[in-house]
């Protein structure tokens, strides 16, 4: 369901890719904020890419710019104080950084849909959500509202809400965490997007609302091959549903990995220290390994590796050098000096 | 909502007869004799004297005089002035021609404030935003004394003998609705400023919420996110300050209806003071209090209207 008023000639009707080119590909992406202390570089550089059909988990610590590159997908940041500086973000091959405000509003929901963290504050709580739904189709597609609603009812049953049709004149705050994550989703699906960004979908649920909710993602994903940005810090939930993980620190792409590689064996240390983060019962009762130190300071931003202050690793270069993302292989790369030792487990 | 609106009710009358309780006991505290205020500078035949006291049973201890007047009020009778005339006679017209000027300042109120806050909070930081700032701060600054004569004399009477637009009337109800706008305008001034900065920073409070974030995300256009998304949860702190103000700006008109000479219940609470005539002050500060606990029930049902999330059982 292509939207006619975009420009043909600038998204080229083609399913998936275009020759190499992926679905949806960050090349070399910055984002900085102005604020009072100074300038903070929220993403340094960062490129990904992404199939139709494929999952894609974005891993990182609060403040390690995973979510400032979706908002900057999505094209939802406020400028100012933020400011692209640098990059691309091509859709099908165009830059969507190069588009006008109208064109971009009209990507935005349609072919970009995305979810948020928390879907009570995300959702208005002044209106139903039949009529939050039934939006999508009468702004974007010049519905009827009786045939919007029905549509919205359609919807809400795609996500499995129990009575739809009762239910689709309740206001958000009457639905629980999970039922309100599932009118978000509901939401988001509601043009077929080809691509569905969710921002930490399932941090404000409870753990078997959680799986309930990632079946759901992975479901819709497989039924209308869509492309998924998961954007989490939660490695459990990436585990089941995710083709390849990029993890983020600082700004930057730290490591890049098929799901499976990254579990077995991380390339970076920052990746290490998640994983043996994750409580394990056959630890129970010793103490829960945590990375040493703070995250980094965006304003002030370490030199050479900006992890090397919590490394266990570090070496002398690791304070002066930038590490280049290095390629392992076709499908893994690391951002560390000594990715071959921590690999073989023969570091620090 | 209906037993709502019956509790509600019921609880406004402990508060009506506080307030009359408490206004009846300072205006019998004022000082002077009211029966030698008829009179003048001339002495009182101490005859009439007694048969008044003994009419409005001055004599009385104060609970019983409140006694008698709560029993006048709940039959539906303000009482008598000194002067014999029924207090209810007195109130003719004036109320309707308070209410005019406070709705007609209101009304002026809300679009004027509404409208400058939504441009300074989606210009924020900019010129305009700063203008509009700037003169908020000069209208709260200014008293209504020197707004009154200053508009009266360039609106009324300045515009028209250099233009020969005659649209605003500078005194008196003659003109219909027209005779409001500049008294309407100086009654509003201090809560334009209030209100334009509360629409401000509301609006702006609002368009930081995550929904509004949302809404932007699912392709709406600007306008929509702003006229739908934003502005109904902005709206709701702005409905509890205009009504909360509706009584603010019927009892505060006394000085605007002066300037225009608007016949209204401000001048005749001022006059009544004066005069000591006990029962008609008691009697217009009993309506404004039930115009007042009318106004916040209005607010509170308004509430209920705006955001789904209150319900009253």
């Amino acid at each position: 369901m292509k939207n006619p008023s975009v420009d043909t000639h600038l998204l080229p009707a083609d399913s998936g890719t275009i020759g190499t080119e992926p679905l949806l590909a960050v090349d070399n992406l910055h984002v900085e904020f102005s604020t009072r202390q100074g300038v903070a570089r929220a993403v340094n550089g960062v490129s990904y890419a992404l199939n139709a059909g494929e999952t894609l988990a974005v891993l990182g610590e609060s403040g390690s710019g995973k979510s400032v590159t979706a908002q900057a997908i999505m094209g939802i940041l406020d400028m100012p104080p933020a400011r692209i500086p640098k990059g691309e973000i091509r859709f099908r091959g165009t830059d969507l950084l190069q588009l006008s405000e109208a064109q971009r509003s009209q990507i935005r929901g349609q072919q970009i849909a995305m979810i948020f963290q928390d879907a009570l504050s995300a959702l208005n709580p002044v209106f139903t959500v039949g009529w939050q739904i039934a939006e999508m189709f009468r702004v974007h597609k010049g519905m009827s509202k009786k045939a919007a609603y029905a549509k919205a009812v359609e919807l809400m049953d795609r996500v499995r809400i129990p009575a739809a049709k009762q239910r689709v004149n309740d206001y958000p705050h009457q639905f629980s965490g999970g039922m309100r994550q599932r009118i978000m989703i509901a939401m988001s699906i509601a043009l077929d997007p080809e691509v569905l960004i969710a921002d930490e979908p399932t941090t404000a649920l409870d753990v078997t609302v959680q799986a309930q909710i990632m079946e759901l993602l992975a479901e819709l994903q497989r039924e209308s091959n869509m492309g998924l940005i998961l954007i989490t810090h939660d490695l459990g939930v990436v585990a089941d549903v995710a083709d390849k993980i990029a993890v983020m620190y600082g700004g930057r792409i730290v490591e890049n990995a098929p799901v499976h590689d990254i579990y077995s064996n991380a390339a970076h240390p920052y990746t290490k220290g998640l994983l043996e983060s994750i409580p394990r019962v056959d630890m129970k009762g010793q103490e829960l390994y945590a990375i040493k130190g703070l995250p980094p300071n965006l304003l002030d931003m370490p030199t050479g590796c900006a992890f090397h202050p919590r490394c266990p690793f570090r070496q002398d270069n690791c304070v002066t050098d930038v590490p280049a993302l290095h390629e392992i292989s076709g499908t893994r790369s690391s951002a560390c000096h000594y990715w071959r030792e921590v690999l073989d487990g023969t570091a620090g | 909502m209906g037993r709502y609106v019956v509790r509600r009710l019921l609880q406004a009358i402990p508060v009506l007869l506080g307030t009359t309780f408490l206004i009846f006991t300072l205006v019998y505290w004022l000082p002077g004799d009211p029966i030698q205020a008829l009179a003048g500078d001339r002495a009182v035949d101490p005859v009439f004297r007694a048969t008044m006291r003994e009419m409005f049973h001055l004599d009385e201890p104060l609970v019983v005089q409140y006694g008698y007047y709560i029993q006048g009020i709940l039959t539906g009778d303000f009482g008598t002035t000194f002067r014999g005339l029924p207090v209810s006679t007195i109130f003719e017209g004036k109320f309707q021609i308070t209410l005019n000027l406070a709705m007609t300042a209101l009304v002026i109120e809300a679009i004027v404030g509404i409208g400058l806050g939504l441009i300074a909070a989606l210009r924020r930081g900019k010129a305009a935003d700063t203008a509009i700032l700037a003169f908020t701060l000069l209208l709260v600054s200014i008293p209504t004394l020197v707004s009154g004569f200053v508009l009266q004399l360039v609106l009324g009477l300045q515009l028209k003998t250099s233009t020969g637009i005659d649209f605003f009337p500078v005194a008196g109800t003659s003109e219909g609705w027209r005779s409001y706008l500049l008294p309407g305008i100086v009654l509003a001034g201090t809560s334009i400023a209030y209100l334009t900065r509360l629409t401000r920073t509301s609006l702006m409070e609002t368009l930081r919420a995550d929904y509004v974030r949302t809404a932007v995300a699912k392709g709406m256009p600007r306008r929509r996110v702003l006229g739908r998304h934003a502005l109904r949860n902005s709206l709701i702190p702005l409905v509890t300050y205009l009504g909360a103000d509706l009584g603010t700006l019927m009892s505060g008109a006394v000085i605007t209806e002066t300037i225009f000479n608007l016949n209204g219940i401000g001048r005749q609470l001022v006059d009544s003071v004066y005069l000591s005539e006990n029962s008609v002050v008691v009697g217009i500060v009993t309506v404004l209090v039930l115009i007042f606990i009318a106004a916040n029930l209005i607010v509170d049902l308004l509430y209920a209207v705006l955001d789904p999330r209150i319900r009253y059982e």
